[in-house]
């Protein structure tokens, strides 16, 4: 089979609008959460990440008119568009587009202003950034809850040993809206302040919005170290189509499978990156499917306190920050956490750490519906 | 590459069920009245129904034709779906319920994927699931995935399906494939069984 | 024993209706008779549209789930907390 390297990436979010503005911040533990008493989204108080609008338009009005594109758009047309200036050789008409995203444009439901109703189907998402950069194959979307971004990585490594294309830009990205925000707090599932990760007083979920994009592809980087997505897999709790697994089955399952395809045991993993959205049960499932692996002493992390949980977005923005740690021997601290809150005993990270040696490191994610994911990075050279 | 063949297939539009080229039943083709009909045909127990969307019933009713033939169902089962309008008739009356007051029930089914959830909860799947939104039927994508996952032994048989949900509009098509090291399906065949008219 | 009052069956209506339990009438829904786990089998997601019912129908706002668990063990200790609470 072959492997899936990873390359160029890109980062918008409201820790900045390039991968290394993002990164300077996770070092430094910077947030970019904010808390609002009243927004247009709720009336009540919530703690969210929010790409402030004007900037946005101001960085993209670079490349395109932003009256003319919806802020998602925007955020995911900059994202690739950066990753494309630093590849100008990249064959577009060659090159797969793989989008990931789980609302797409569905604040239009409440008001359609300039745009036609095709923006609210999703596979419109994927003909615009095809039609705006001249893609010249068909675009894929993903749309499978809060673990599309990182099954887009999957989804890029299947086509390309199914022989569709060498190389692919996967995108992913989702945004705030009324019908985001009320619906979680229909679920009691928001927290008014900064989320607590694996914590003991950790009371629920900040969201935030965000895109990225990475390009992919078949071959690694001459003469230098490239990560590639050694090992994949998903799997369904056939439990609850909205509560986490009591046993994290699914989780569990992943784990294993994805271990199994990247040829290692767990005592080859360095370090996890948790989905840890600081629900008590995604939380508490997360661990129990973590301790279940022998991962319990692995150090681990979950970046929910700097982002929020930005959905379609989230898995893609922290498989590129697992890229960078394995790259830069890193681990960016988890925000938050006082006393572990949890059932297993786990290895949250509360310090920046810039000495250790990522060979391997395993990034998870759940959703609705029951979906689990779990990938293996590995830390390689061409002549590996 | 491995050859996938269709085991069993079921299509359902305009108030018909065509399992294996044969309309097994048939009713009114106003969804409300076809869903209810349609279940009862199932002759099953299983309140859970009533609770989900639209889009959920039609990809449960789909999977329960085609899974009872199967005498033993494998827990890795993979199911590999698309569709055109995500979850947007139930995106839709979710936004009607922000109006007064926002309803967790109708929230919980504003993701395609939910299907895949209720799906794998009835036959006990604990496989790999993966939701498409594509502008029309690809059955060239669903092919090719699925062969990916029976290649890296993620999946020994995969239920494959197109399961759009337009307004009122149903169009569904579902299928299990398994390896096969004689017959192989081709896009061709799919797409031919997909397009064809039954009366 | 409580008397069966009309807000127990108007309860009763409404839970069957909010909560999409098709097979069930009012009859079949006994006072004392647990709503979640082995009782009518309510899971998760009903007792969130059961705290949208209390607001929208009796005007009572609740904003700690634990105290979701109490109220909703069984028609008539939610009766009595309506009657107790309501706004509306």
């Amino acid at each position: 089979m072959k492997n899936l390297y990873l390359h160029e990436d890109c980062i918008i979010s409201p820790l900045g609008c390039t991968t290394s503005e993002n990164l300077k911040h996770l070092r430094s533990g910077t947030t970019g959460l904010q808390k609002f008493d009243k927004s247009e989204f709720l009336d009540t108080p919530i703690c969210a990440g929010v790409v402030n609008s004007e900037v946005l338009a101001e960085a993209f009005s670079a490349i395109g008119d932003p009256k003319a594109f919806t802020k998602l758009e925007q955020m995911m047309l900059l994202a690739v568009h950066q990753i494309l200036i630093k590849n100008p050789d990249l064959n577009r008409m060659e090159t797969g587009l793989i989008v990931s995203t789980t609302k797409g444009n569905v604040h239009l439901l409440e008001d359609l202003g300039v745009f036609k109703k095709e923006r609210l189907l999703l596979s419109n998402l994927g003909e615009i950034i095809k039609d705006f950069f001249g893609f010249g194959l068909k675009p894929i979307v993903v749309s499978n809850a809060c673990i599309s971004g990182g099954l887009a990585l999957a989804v890029a490594k299947k086509m390309i040993n199914a022989g569709k294309f060498n190389k692919a830009v996967v995108v992913g990205g989702d945004m705030l809206s009324k019908f985001i925000v009320t619906g979680f707090n229909s679920f009691q599932a928001l927290s008014e302040t900064a989320c607590k990760p694996f914590s003991k007083d950790r009371n629920g979920i900040n969201l935030g919005e965000a895109a990225a994009a990475m390009l992919v592809s078949d071959t690694p980087k001459k003469d230098s170290v490239t990560i590639s997505l050694a090992g994949d897999a998903s799997a369904n709790d056939a439990n609850h189509i909205s509560g986490p697994s009591r046993t994290g089955e699914g989780l569990f399952k992943s784990i294993q499978n994805s271990l199994k395809e990247a040829g290692i045991s767990s005592e080859a993993i360095k370090a996890v990156a948790t989905h840890g959205t600081a629900t008590l049960y995604n939380d508490e499932m997360e661990a129990i499917a973590i301790t279940r692996s022998d991962l319990g002493a692995t150090p681990l992390h979950s970046v929910k306190a700097y982002y929020g949980h930005t959905l379609g977005a989230s898995a893609l923005i922290e498989s590129i920050l697992c890229k960078h740690m394995m790259l830069n021997n890193e681990i960016y601290p988890s925000l938050h956490f006082n006393k572990l809150g949890v059932s297993k005993q786990i290895n949250v990270v509360t310090a920046y750490q810039n000495s250790i040696n990522l060979d391997y490191v395993l990034k998870t994610a759940s959703g609705f519906g029951g979906c689990n994911l779990a990938m293996v990075f590995k830390k390689g050279g061409e002549n590996e | 590459m491995n050859n996938l063949s269709v085991d069993h297939w079921v299509r359902i539009k305009d108030g018909k069920i065509i399992v294996d080229g044969e309309v097994v039943f048939a009713s009114e083709a106003d969804i409300a009245s076809f869903l209810k009909a349609a279940f009862k045909f199932l002759n099953i127990k299983y309140p859970k129904f009533h609770k989900m969307d639209r889009l959920s019933k039609l990809g449960f009713i789909a999977s329960e034709i085609v899974m009872k033939e199967e005498a033993e169902i494998s827990e890795d089962t993979a199911l590999v779906f698309s569709n055109n309008s995500s979850s947007l008739a139930s995106d839709q009356n979710y936004q009607e319920s922000i109006k007064n007051f926002p309803s967790p029930s109708l929230f919980v089914y504003t993701l395609p994927n939910i299907v895949l959830g209720e799906i794998s909860i009835r036959f006990g799947l604990k496989s790999e699931n993966v939701f498409f939104i594509e502008d029309e039927f690809n059955a060239k994508l669903l092919i090719d995935y699925s062969a990916q996952l029976i290649e890296s032994a993620k999946a020994n048989k995969v239920l494959c399906a197109w399961l759009n949900l337009h307004n009122v509009e149903y169009d569904v098509f579902l299928w299990l494939s398994s390896e096969s090291h004689k017959k192989e399906i081709t896009e061709e065949q799919i797409r031919k069984i997909y397009d064809a008219d039954y009366d | 024993m409580p008397i069966m009052t009309d807000l127990h069956t108007e309860l009763k209506a409404s839970i069957i209706e909010q909560l999409n339990l098709e097979d069930m009438e009012v009859s079949d829904i006994e006072n004392d008779e647990p709503l979640f786990g082995d009782g009518l089998g309510l899971d998760s997601i009903d007792a969130l549209e059961l705290i949208v019912l209390l607001e929208k129908d009796y005007g009572i706002k609740l904003t700690d789930p634990k105290k979701g668990r109490e109220i909703f063990e069984s028609i008539n200790k939610m009766a009595d907390f309506i009657e107790a609470n309501r706004t509306k």
